[in-house]
Order: C-alpha cells, then structure tokens, then sequence
C-alpha cells in the first residue's frame, strides 16, 4: 500500500509546521486528496491512523479531516477546461499507473475537445496537508 | 500554518536514509551516453559487489531498462513502492508504469512525478545510488541538486568541440552551486587529443579517462551477457574496480 508513504509525508510536514508555528500539540489535521490519484477517502484515513504511532507525541491524539478534492483539467492547445468525468483514465493500466504518479495523465488521457495530451492539471492532483489545529505550549 | 503544504519533500530524506552515496549521471547533450554509462556503471559496480540503486529521471525518454533488458512491471506496494531488482540493480523508472506510452511533461509535471516516486520508494540500504539524468541542466537536474543535498554529479562528455562547449557551461554552473563532481568521463573518443582531460584539469575535476566507440555495444543492448563483454563494461569496471571515485 503506497499510500502509506504519501501518509508518513503528511506526518512529516505536519511536524514541521507545528514547529515552525511553536504548537506544542496537533489536534487536528486537514487534508486534501486529489480525485485524480483515486485514493479513497477511507484507505488514507485508515493510513495516517497506521503511521501515527510512530510520530511525533505531539501528533498521537490529533485527529484527521480528510476530504476529496475534484480534477480541473486545462488543456495547453485548445483551452478547453473539463474535469474527471470527461476522460477515461481506465483502459489497460492507466488507472493504475495515474494512481502511483498523477503526472502518467498525460500518457493516457486527451482533451476531450481536441485529443491534445499538453494540458494542466490545475487542481485534484494529490495529497496536501490544508491546515494544523492545535495549541501553543502556553494553552 | 496558513497556507496548504505539499507533504512529499518531507518525506525524501526518510525514503534515502540508507543510501551512501547519490550520483547524478549527466552532461549537458543528448545522445553522447549518459544513459549507457550509467546502467552500465550500475551494473558493473553490483557485479563487484556493491549495493547500488539506478533512478531513470529522463521521464520523457527513459532508456535504462532497454540498456539492462528490464520488462515492464508495477512495483511492489507495501510502505511506499519498491523499486525493481534486476541482475543485482535496484531500478525505479517512469517505464514500469507507462509501458510504451508516449509521457510527454511540462517542466511543472517533471518536478511533481520526481517528487511523487521520491515520496514513495523505498531504496533500502544501497552503498550508491545512480540517477540517470535528462540532458541539459533544465527543471530535473535543478529539483534535485534542490532537493537531495548529497548529491555528486558525474558528468559525461566527448571532444566535439560542440560538446565541450556545453560541458564547459555546466561544470561552470556546477561549480558555481557547488555540487561535487565524481569526474568527467569521456565516452565515444574518437580521437585521443586530450580536449576532455584538459577541461577536466581547467576546472580541477578528476577525468575519468576515455570509453572508446564499441561497435559491439548495439547489439548487447539488453543482454545482460553479452552487455559484460562489452568495452563499455570492461572499461566501467576497471575504472570502477578500485571503487567509485571519491569527489573533489
Ligand atoms: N561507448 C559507446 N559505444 C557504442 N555505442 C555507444 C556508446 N555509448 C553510447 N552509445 C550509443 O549511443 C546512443 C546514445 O546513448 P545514450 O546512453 O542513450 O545517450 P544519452 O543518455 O546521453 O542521451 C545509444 O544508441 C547508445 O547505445
Ligand atoms: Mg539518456
Ligand atoms: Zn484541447
């Protein structure tokens, strides 16, 4: 399961925050999963509760706010926008190539206006650490 | 914190705690053997025993498992990915996940598919780690001299004065953000008139000595047998027999 990896990331960086915010406990964190690298919204609540045990104190009651972030494509030749629906990322193994690197899109998924592969994913790619709720060491 | 964070450089330094040493294979052309240098050096030092890693960061033109007959396969999945063994090499490249598809990335994409595999795999204990780089000195050779600290450049190079030219320009850059170079190592000499040693000697960096045209190598191209019949690899080994260089 990779995404445990892509969940020991988000511990990574919520730490680093923390610190750089002076936050002496994490309560919460918020996070987005892109819609594109089709992680479910379960699998990756049930990875940051698997990779938190060996984190951080700071970390170990903090709770997780995981929500799905939709896919804005643009294509580059045509400027046409369009979203999820209106590829198909599932024929042969692109599904589950676009699931380990979003980028493997642009192997396997056109412009459903012009058939270009040169488009910007502008949003829903992968995973982002949103925002830390916590404490400073005086509270 | 009040803007969103993109998670995946926090965790690169986890994923290659294990890994001695990080050498970029590059130059600034295409085309003058960067590819071949560095699986073949991959393989020559797992031969000699080594624990060594190769990473194909050319994600528009991947080339190492041609060089090393590798078929495509999806990685194991457990924490992360794990990267493939072959013939002794732990090799990670954007081929096992497009097969033969066309990936054609802007500079923004480049960055992210490197940031998503070196999130994400796992290379274990390795005494050296081999990027093989794109050509030139564009976003994938800035994103990792940005972001893996370690690393050593070794950078492949021929006498065309065309080629020296552009040598010339990166071992300049280079030297302006120091990153350490292994060497410059001369492949495909056509003529032994010493450009490649004088520029290395110009900017005090080793010169790995020449790797001659083998008109053989074509054919042993993915046949790890004949591959270690090749000049090349006889060359590689013994440049490499005493271990891999240390830099300067
Ligand atoms: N020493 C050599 N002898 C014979 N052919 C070589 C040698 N080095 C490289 N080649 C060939 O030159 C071509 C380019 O090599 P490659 O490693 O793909 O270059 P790069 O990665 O720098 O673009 C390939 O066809 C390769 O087999
Ligand atoms: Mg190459
Ligand atoms: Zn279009």
């Amino acid at each position: 399961m990779h995404e445990l990896a892509l969940a020991d990331a988000v511990m990574k960086a919520a730490v680093q925050a923390a610190d750089d915010a002076g936050m002496a406990r994490i309560d919460k964190l918020v996070v987005k999963v892109g819609e594109l690298q089709q992680i479910e919204k379960d699998l990756f609540e049930f990875s940051l509760a698997n990779v938190l045990a060996g984190q951080d104190p700071r970390l170990r009651e903090a709770t997780f706010d995981v929500s799905l972030e939709p896919v804005r494509f643009e294509c580059n030749s045509c400027h046409h926008g369009y979203g999820r629906q209106d590829v198909s990322l599932d024929d042969g193994d692109g599904g589950e190539a676009i699931h380990f690197i979003p980028e493997l899109s642009h192997a396997f998924a056109r412009c459903p206006k012009c058939g270009s592969p040169d488009f910007e994913i502008l949003a829903g790619r992968g995973i982002t650490l949103e925002r830390l709720e916590g404490s400073g060491p005086d509270e | 914190m009040s803007n969103s964070v993109d998670p995946r450089p926090f965790a690169i330094a986890d994923r290659l705690a294990g890994v001695g040493r990080i050498v970029g294979v590059s130059g600034s052309k295409g085309g003058i053997g960067k590819s071949v240098v560095a699986s073949t050096m991959a393989l020559a030092l797992a031969d000699a025993g080594s624990r060594v890693g190769l990473f194909d960061l050319d994600f528009t033109s991947p080339s190492d498992h041609v060089v090393l007959g590798v078929e495509r396969s999806f990685p194991d999945e457990q924490f992360g990915i794990d990267p493939h063994e072959a013939h002794g090499v732990q090799m990670m490249s954007i081929a096992f996940f497009a097969g033969e598809a066309a990936v054609p990335l802007r500079g923004a994409a480049t960055t992210n598919a490197l940031l998503e595999l070196l999130a994400i795999t796992r290379w274990g204990d390795l005494d050296v780690l081999i990027l093989d780089m794109p050509p030139g000195l564009g976003d994938t050779s800035l994103d990792v001299i940005n972001l893996l600290p370690r690393l050593e450049f070794l950078l492949v190079g021929n006498g065309s004065r065309v080629v020296i030219e552009s040598v010339r320009r990166a071992l300049s850059l280079l030297a302006e953000l120091d990153v350490p170079l292994v060497g410059l190592l001369e492949n495909i000499q056509r003529v032994a008139d010493g450009a490649v040693a004088s520029l290395a000697a110009e900017f005090d960096v080793a010169y790995l000595g020449p790797i001659p045209f083998d008109p053989g190598f074509e054919a042993a191209l993915g046949d790890i047998r004949l591959l270690r019949e090749t000049a090349v690899y006889r060359e590689l080994a013994r440049m490499l027999a005493p271990g891999l260089p240390a830099t300067k």
